[in-house]
């Protein structure tokens, strides 16, 4: 760590983290109600479980992007953070502002809370990942443009790097698209429209500027490779996110009323949009094989190839299976959606975080490079097990979906959606055991941060 | 990467092709707004049907079902749910005034939400208009 103000990325990661283990949690009891459909209801209904799973989802990778602009952009910009005071201010209130709002959800039946929050001045509640209470979504407003500025002025005032300016590219780019989260018409299809403006433009596109640069970052310290180099890939990668990913939106524009012409504009374009996936692959493992040192931290390179190997797989693969117009078709909505936002959230998102976690936690929490070798084998041994869970719990909902579009969108005679689920129960069983694997495999991440052991000195 | 392709020439296509694929985009979204009157039944949204839709939000439909093939994958599709009720608002009103408040035991349960006759009758009429968006004969069959 060259720069003291680094330090304030520390409890954004610790914070991603402890947020991380809740996201699982959920998860599993939904995993549950998935089966026993009355696993405890109705304390808990089911989609209760889902918002606080999804909401603590985003809310958990936002910490981590923080966390990685703190840590990155002082080190890149070579200057101390204009503001570290003002960073952990907002470290406070996004925490207190998250809590407050995953206990609404638990501890008042939703109708209640939008009524406590005055949902009805400005509505916009009740849209799936968009549910945060109105105020809470102007408060991330609010913590958004104070760290936009605290990062913003950092950069201007210091050495411009790519990746740098590619990283407040898409800081910038996510906030400015959530602020479509704020449109909320009474016509369901405009509504329905301009809410993909947030999800897609976020996870395939703004997003994709992040966990570019972010990678490119961590291939720049453990390889040692030029940096010239490195920039013409990440700027190949994002262009092509970019001239894909826009007009690739059209993939969800199929079937809510919009025109028919946006079948082929949505086909064509998001089924290229495997390819800048495609080329982090390539990317991660071409510069470790040209590496000019040795970083002792192998963890780190483990997860950063991870993450370009899982992202082409969840989105790249995952996506394309389902993307195109007369597959979407019969998919639209069932069990393959489920896969894919799993295989391709675990693999772009959470692996890019967990990525720059790994590298940069060691450094702040004061070791020379590295943890020691006995922990970084702990580590690794968590990335084995969460990844091969998460192949697996897509895999199985995969074999549920295929079942469900068959029985009941296919088949001469088409079930009801609750026949066609009791018949693909097994595959719910198997995805809870998945995830029963997953979590264990989060169990022995955390512990990794205890493991003591000799330091690896640096290379 | 290949020598021809310089770290400009790289950074220039990024800003031209996003910016070219942006205003295109742009383009398109104006496009669809003007065909939208055509296919996207504007001319149901009464006071109630929007009061319907407030009521989906505020109780979180969405949370465990699909509409139009968005949301959550736990319960039926609620686009068609008009038409699969044989075209009747009544029934959705008599399925969604009759759940249960403990839940079934041993099924996925759907919460008792005590809505007053004028809340149900706006949210079936929100259903009802959303069943009539032209959806490009999606879902495939009634089932949803
Ligand atoms: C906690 C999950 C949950 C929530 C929230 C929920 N539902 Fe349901 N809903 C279900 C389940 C499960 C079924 C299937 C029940 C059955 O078949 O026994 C269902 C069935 C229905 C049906 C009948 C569909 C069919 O084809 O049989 C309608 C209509 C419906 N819900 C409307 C609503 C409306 C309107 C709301 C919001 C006010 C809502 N639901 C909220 C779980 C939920
Ligand atoms: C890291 C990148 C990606 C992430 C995190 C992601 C995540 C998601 C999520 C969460 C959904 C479900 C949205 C909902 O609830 O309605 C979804 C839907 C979809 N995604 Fe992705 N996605 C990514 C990339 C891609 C790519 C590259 C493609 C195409 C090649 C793609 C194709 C689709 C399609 C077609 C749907 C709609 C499914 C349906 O009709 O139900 N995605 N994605
Ligand atoms: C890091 C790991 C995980 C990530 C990134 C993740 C992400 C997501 C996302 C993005 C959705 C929304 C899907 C959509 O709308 O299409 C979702 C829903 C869900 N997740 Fe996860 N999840 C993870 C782990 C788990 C685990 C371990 C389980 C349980 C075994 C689980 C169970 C569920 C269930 C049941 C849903 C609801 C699906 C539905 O709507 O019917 N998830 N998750
Ligand atoms: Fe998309």
């Amino acid at each position: 760590m060259q720069y003291k103000s680094q330090s304030v990325a520390k409890p954004y990661f610790i914070a991603a983290i402890g947020l991380f283990i809740g996201q699982i949690l959920f998860g599993l009891v939904m995993g549950l109600q998935y089966v026993w459909g009355d696993f405890l209801f109705p304390a808990i209904p089911f989609n209760v479980a889902r918002m606080v799973h999804t909401n603590l989802l985003i809310v958990w990778l936002l910490f981590g992007f923080m966390g990685a602009a703190y840590y990155l952009i002082p080190e890149e910009a070579e200057r101390e953070l204009e503001s570290p005071a003002l960073a952990m201010l907002m470290f406070w209130i996004f925490l207190v502002a998250g809590a407050l709002t995953v206990l609404g959800y638990l501890l008042v039946p939703y109708a209640g809370l939008a009524k406590l929050t005055f949902n009805s001045l400005l509505p916009t509640m009740g849209r799936e990942f968009l549910e945060q209470p109105t105020i809470t979504k102007i408060g991330i407003v609010i913590v958004a443009l104070s760290f936009l500025y605290n990062v913003g002025m950092t950069v201007l005032k210091g050495r411009k790097t790519v990746v740098n300016l590619v990283l407040m590219t898409g800081l910038v780019g996510l906030a400015v698209m959530f602020l479509f989260s704020f449109y909320n018409p009474d016509n369901l299809v405009k509504d329905k429209f301009y809410w993909w403006w947030v999800v897609h433009l976020w996870v395939e596109g703004v997003w994709e500027l992040i966990l570019g640069a972010i990678l490119a970052y961590v291939l720049i310290k453990t390889t040692g490779v030029d940096r010239e180099v490195v920039e013409k890939w990440l700027y190949v990668i994002i262009a092509m996110t970019l001239i894909t990913g826009i007009i690739g939106t059209g993939h969800h524009y199929f079937w809510i009323g919009t025109p028919e012409y946006w079948q082929w504009f949505g086909s064509v374009f998001s089924a290229l949009e495997p390819i800048p996936f495609f080329m982090m692959t390539v990317f991660a493992f071409n510069m470790v094989n040209k590496r000019r040192r040795e970083h002792p931290n192998k963890a780190a390179v483990l997860w950063a190839l991870g993450t370009g190997v899982m992202a082409f797989l969840g989105a790249g693969v995952w996506g394309f299976l389902h993307t195109l117009a007369p597959v979407n078709y019969y998919t639209h909505g069932t069990q393959i959606t489920a896969a894919h936002a799993h295989m391709s959230f675990y693999g772009a998102y959470v692996m890019i975080v967990l990525t720059i976690i790994s590298y940069a936690m060691p450094l702040l929490r004061g070791r020379a490079a590295a943890n020691s070798n006995k922990a970084q084998v702990v580590e690794m041994w968590s990335f084995w097990l969460m990844t091969i869970s998460i192949v697996f719990l897509t895999l199985f909902l995969t074999a549920a979906g295929i079942l469900q579009v068959y029985l009941q969108r296919v088949a001469d005679v088409p079930l009801p959606f609750m026949v066609v689920q009791d018949k693909i129960v097994l595959f719910y069983w198997l995805r809870e055991i998945a995830g029963l694997v997953f979590f264990i495999g989060l169990m022995i991440y955390v512990w990794s941060f205890f493991v003591k052991g000799e330091e690896t000195k640096t290379a | 990467m290949s020598e021809v392709l310089t770290k400009t020439m790289a950074r220039n296509i990024y800003y031209g092709g996003s910016l070219f694929f942006l205003l295109l985009f742009l383009g398109l979204t104006l496009h669809t707004e003007m065909k939208l009157p055509e296919r996207d039944n504007r001319g149901a949204i009464t006071e109630q049907v929007a009061h319907g839709k407030r009521l989906w939000e505020e109780n979180n439909c969405i949370g465990c079902h699909t509409l139009l093939g968005e949301g959550a994958y736990f319960a039926p599709e609620l686009g068609n749910v008009y038409t699969r009720f044989g075209n009747s608002t009544d029934v959705i009103k008599g399925f969604i005034k009759g759940r249960p408040a403990d839940g079934i035991p041993n099924r996925r349960s759907m919460p008792q939400f005590n809505f007053t006759d004028d809340e149900l009758e706006a949210i079936a009429q929100f259903l009802k208009y959303a069943s009539e968006i032209n959806t490009t004969k999606w879902p495939p069959n009634i089932q949803g």
